[in-house]
């Protein structure tokens, strides 16, 4: 389970303190699936980095006892410098994998080929979302954090992510990021819009959608 | 939490940093030296060039340095030392910046960048002494040191030194990138008044007291007391530079503590 309580999280900026996010308090259970919606820059991807603990909220706490992935996004997770095996081999290293087997999935899953042997700067983002994807599909995570990750991709891709992600790990808890609003329509069992620095939960998608869509026009 | 309970916590935090340190110290002589030519020898053959530079030099000019010593044992333990306390810090400002996206892992911390690259300009610095010592040696131009443990004993002390300055420096530039801006006039001003390029006894008695206030001063005089024995007459206080290095330190700790609330990854 994951337990998010009163995370405040401020950035600075030039016009002053900005409160990104403002007293958000939830749970995400094993198996659960919770799709987040919001405008740009409503602070979706700080609130997946913060539950990851790549960063740390100004206040407030967030526990996990489930093992939780770094958020699957565009960017992060790859030194440009450094080539996709390289990263692979770093990736590895830290979460004690074994790199051998996992480069054969990843060659087969990502299909990059020789691109592997290159600095992971010179990819286009749908390689980087193919490379991502792959190396944290080696790692079994009790959840994963995806953040606009399908977005990018062709057709092939998006049908191995839903194959690997949605039917081999069903049962595994996500949290979603996504301007596609279908997308977690489909696949999430739980909603939650982000507004102004406040989230309001949903069960039922409809409404979820009512307010997002409120909030995209009439602001 | 019991205490055997929290001892088999650490140890599981002491396997992930140790992974977390290895990788990092593998993406950092991965991105640094490449795959050409000789690729990360290039860790310690920079500073031998350096250090073989600076004697051949000094050997040429006949730098006077007011002791009976040879030049190039002067000149080995002297510039080392330099490499040692001062490259440290130049590659931890602004460590934190190109490693900005491996921070998606949360394991991935501001003191193990820090520590992967202490690691690696320390063990480049030490490789370069202790080849061109024995080089040095085989070759007849250096007599073996006298004591061997008390040169290790300066080098880990001028290395700590070095270390904890860097980690203090590395953080606080994440707070002010004037540090970066004075680091480079204040390391280099700094180097002549290292002990590099004299030593203290050479000195009037009046200015060897206010020479050895400064903390490197004291690490050179233990390795050149190391390798020369009697035949100089060494000045220092172990004390006094330990205490820098516990000094700084905490310090350093305190700050890395403190920047790494605020990073956001990339």
């Amino acid at each position: 389970m994951i337990r998010a309580e009163n995370i405040f999280k401020v950035y600075p900026t030039r016009a002053g303190d900005r409160v990104v996010l403002n007293d958000i308090s939830f749970t995400l259970d094993r198996g659960e699936k919770l799709g987040i919606m919001g405008r740009n820059g409503a602070g979706k991807s700080t609130l997946v980095r913060l539950v990851s603990g790549a960063e740390q909220p100004t206040s407030g706490s967030i526990e996990r006892t489930m093992s939780v992935s770094w958020p699957l996004a565009f960017g992060g997770a790859f030194q440009g410098t450094l080539t996709g095996l390289d990263n692979i081999r770093f990736i590895s290293r830290i979460y004690n994998q074994d790199f051998k087997n996992n480069t054969d999935f990843v060659e087969d899953f990502t299909e990059l080929g020789l691109y592997l042997k290159e600095p992971v700067k010179s990819y286009s983002q749908g390689m980087r979302a193919r490379l991502a994807f792959a190396i944290s599909m080696i790692i079994e995570f009790d959840c994963y954090l995806i953040d606009e990750i399908s977005a990018v991709g062709d057709a092939r891709f998006h049908e191995k992510c839903e194959a690997e992600l949605f039917q081999k790990r069903a049962d595994r808890a996500m949290l979603i990021i996504s301007h596609d609003t279908s997308y977690v329509k489909n696949h999430c069992s739980k909603f939650a819009v982000l507004h102004e620095g406040h989230m309001r939960f949903y069960y039922d998608f409809d409404e979820a959608y009512g307010h997002h869509m409120h909030n995209l026009h009439n602001h | 939490m019991t205490a055997f309970s929290q001892l088999i916590a650490i140890r599981r935090s002491a396997a992930i940093q140790g992974r977390v340190i290895y990788a990092l110290l593998m993406r950092e002589i991965l991105t640094r030296y490449g795959r050409h030519n000789i690729g990360f020898l290039w860790l310690f053959v920079e500073p031998m060039l350096f250090t073989t530079g600076v004697t051949i030099l000094w050997t040429v000019s006949k730098s006077v340095h007011g002791s009976s010593l040879p030049i190039v044992a002067f000149a080995l333990t002297g510039y080392s030392s330099v490499l040692l306390w001062r490259n440290m810090p130049a590659r931890c400002i602004g460590a934190i910046e190109p490693n900005l996206a491996l921070m998606y892992h949360r394991h991935v911390k501001a003191i193990d960048i820090f520590l992967a690259r202490l690691l690696l300009e320390a063990g480049g610095a030490t490789i370069s002494f202790v080849t061109l010592s024995l080089f040095y040696i085989y070759i007849g131009w250096l007599d073996p040191p006298e004591d061997v443990l008390t040169v290790a004993g300066g080098w880990l002390l001028l290395a700590w030194f070095g270390a904890s300055l860097a980690m203090l420096l590395g953080a606080l530039n994440e707070k002010s990138e004037l540090v970066e801006r004075f680091w480079h006039p204040v390391s280099y001003i700094m180097f002549p008044l290292s002990g590099a390029a004299f030593t203290v006894d050479a000195l009037p008695a009046a200015a060897q007291k206010f020479m050895l206030y400064v903390p490197m001063v004291n690490g050179v005089e233990i390795v050149r007391d190391g390798y020369f024995g009697d035949h100089v007459r060494s000045h220092y206080d172990v004390n006094y530079l330990v205490g820098w290095c516990v000094g700084l330190t905490l310090l350093a700790l305190a700050q890395v503590a403190m920047i790494g609330r605020g990073i956001t990854p990339e």
